[in-house]
């Protein structure tokens, strides 16, 4: 056998074996996520090594247990899941309100400084997260703000808003400019040109820009940690299950009805969108 | 602060011109390119609005907390500028397991960054040729990228407990492990191999491994999008000329990929040196896990010295900006002439 040959089966048979490898360490914890949130915790003590699930175990209160209000004995996480939804959504729509003029006149306008000027905001997350979270955590704990889910998508807006400007422009500058030229001598004006003419093209952008700010803005942590840790009532889901894990007193298995509650919005929005956002995400790295 | 006033008159100025259009007024219209740059400005003037409240003007004033001498409780009665000292940049750098800490943030960085990277091209290079179920496969490999990162944290704390993690019961039942190992609490872990034993850093090597197992989706998706970008004439011409496999990756796809992935090292370098959630979530820190972003963590909330804290983020900004510069003074242009 000559050495391409031995390559070629050697490889041949190494590439199932990784393709194997890889579904295996993806999909196996998300599976023992949901496995466990649908055992009662002795179950869990008695047989922590087993991953599958018998009929009998099989048991939904854990879901109730970590939904309900802490005032009927729950968890409150349907309170967390609201904060969650109101502070993410709130990002997406001021992210989106920032970055859409912005990315249309780093795409098409030729201003002052109009070539740094998206360099400049991306280098924004050059600055470590820490170092912006020592100032703002004595700003709000001054202002009041420090447990207000408004202060909370106000940093969420900054982090995301360059991204954003980012994903946005590699898609505008695909649409051509005789289009927008066309409107204009229609005798539309600029800011109707971009909502008549740009934002109904734009529309798959916008959509997959907004999912990944969402995702963003739902996943996040720290900030939250130092905005919200005190006041359980404006806690986030995030935190909400990071502050609850800590203590004992929480079923493990309860904990994890919380961590699928969690993760299934962002994996739902995420399939539903998936070729969308990948395409969004890497536009432009295959030009490199 | 430019932008607004410059803003501020386009709007009333650019509705009525339509109009104006077939009847010039007396007054000269501004030129196109004038207009654009108005424009321009108005346009970007939110964001910049934006990301000079939240993120420029707390940057500069960390800076300068970094050189005061400034408690929570105090800072209210303060002005922005006084008490000048370099007492936390001293307490930063005498404080027990300053420089260990900054070891282990480098080797947290350099290992996660490597690992990812190398793991994400792995696993493009399999799944490069179409097969059955690999657009499924390709989507669900992203997910522990888009997954919660505290749900994800949890469920690996779960799976590797040493009272009820499935790890450690598979572990000995499949390799008889005599005592369960506790992963994620473990600075140094006895390991006999050969007659010789080693410490290694187990928990320490189980952050990095979450690590590479969170980030190597975003290394495959550019990878894999730059991997099909690769014109197929190039390969083949290789092939007819006798390359293995081998060789058409070292010599054909490796020099196509090296800008992408020279890339997605620095991106990785500089997100992972920064990390502070992973790590916290899942050792809090301790067992030999003291990356820098956690002690800034520490200072703030444990003893509210916010004086300390920006003087340590500082420095941790500082160490960062140097490596990069590094960097990109000696790989660089090598970069830019492989490409």
């Amino acid at each position: 056998m000559t050495r391409a040959q031995f390559e070629e089966r050697f490889f041949g048979v190494l590439r199932w074996v990784v393709i194997a490898f890889l579904a295996v360490i993806t999909l196996l914890p998300f599976y023992y996520m949901v496995l466990l949130s649908l055992k009662p915790i002795d179950a869990l003590l008695l047989d922590p090594g087993s991953l599958w699930l018998s009929a009998k175990d099989f048991t939904v209160s854990t879901y109730r247990d970590v939904l309900r209000s802490a005032d009927s004995g729950g968890q409150g996480f349907l309170k967390f899941l609201l904060n969650s939804a109101l502070v993410s959504l709130g990002t997406v729509v001021l992210t989106l309100v920032a970055a859409v003029p912005g990315a249309y006149a780093v795409s098409r306008l030729k201003f002052f400084g109009h070539r740094q000027v998206s360099a400049l905001f991306l280098a924004v997350y050059l600055f470590p997260a820490t170092l912006l979270a020592v100032p703002l955590f004595v700003v709000f704990a001054k202002m009041g703000l420090s447990s207000s889910l408004v202060g909370l998508a106000v940093v969420y807006v900054a982090q995301t808003v360059p991204v954003s400007i980012y994903m946005l422009k590699n898609y505008l500058v695909t649409i051509p400019y005789s289009i927008e030229e066309a409107a204009m001598l229609d005798g539309c004006s600029r800011l109707q040109t971009v909502r008549k003419v740009i934002l109904p093209l734009a529309l798959p952008s916008l959509m997959a820009t907004g999912l990944y700010v969402f995702m963003i803005a739902w996943n996040e942590f720290l900030f939250a940690l130092l905005f919200l840790a005190a006041d359980p009532d404006k806690w986030t889901v995030s935190l909400g299950l990071a502050q609850l894990s800590n203590g004992i007193e929480v079923p493990k298995t309860v904990l994890m009805a919380g961590s699928v509650v969690l993760t299934i919005p962002v994996v739902l929005l995420f399939f539903a969108a998936e070729r969308l956002l990948t395409e969004g995400l890497t536009s432009g790295a295959d030009k490199s | 602060m430019t932008t607004a006033p410059a803003g501020a008159p386009e709007r009333p100025d650019s509705s009525p011109r339509p109009t104006d259009r077939p009847a010039p007024s007396g007054r000269r219209p501004l030129s196109a390119a004038r207009r654009a740059n108005r424009a321009g400005l108005a346009f970007v003037s939110p964001t910049f609005l934006v990301v000079l409240v939240v993120v420029v003007l707390p940057i500069a004033w960390t800076v300068l907390l970094a050189f005061q001498d400034a408690k929570l409780v105090d800072i209210q009665g303060m002005g922005l500028f006084g008490n000048w000292s370099l007492d936390n940049f001293s307490q930063v750098f005498d404080s027990a397991g300053f420089w260990s800490s900054l070891g282990t943030t480098l080797l947290y960085t350099a290992g996660s960054t490597l690992g990812s990277v190398v793991l994400g091209l792995i696993a493009a290079l399999a799944l490069r040729k179409p097969f059955r179920g690999r657009g499924l496969l390709r989507a669900a490999m992203l997910l522990p990228y888009v997954a919660p990162v505290v749900a994800v944290a949890f469920v690996w704390e779960v799976a590797l407990s040493p009272q009820y993690g499935v790890v450690n019961d598979w572990g000995r039942r499949l390799f008889g492990w005599d005592d369960p190992i506790a992963f994620l609490s473990t600075r140094e872990y006895e390991v006999h191999l050969l007659g010789l034993h080693f410490d290694i850093p187990l928990a320490l090597l189980t952050v990095i491994a979450f690590e590479c197992w969170r980030y190597f989706p975003f290394a495959f998706l550019f990878i894999l999008a730059r991997l099909q970008a690769v014109p197929d004439g190039l390969e083949e011409a290789a092939l007819v000329d006798g390359a293995t496999p081998t060789q058409r990756f070292r010599h054909i796809l490796l020099p196509q990929l090296m800008p992408v992935i020279a890339l997605l090292c620095v991106l990785r370098f500089i997100m992972t040196f920064n990390k502070f959630d992973d790590v916290y979530l899942l050792t809090g820190g301790g067992a030999g896990t003291d990356v820098a972003a956690v002690r800034v963590y520490d200072f703030l909330t444990a003893r509210y010295d916010v004086g300390a804290a920006a003087a340590q983020a500082l420095v941790l900004a500082v160490s960062l900006m140097i490596l990069l510069g590094f960097y990109f003074k000696f790989f660089g242009n090598k970069v830019q002439e492989d490409s």
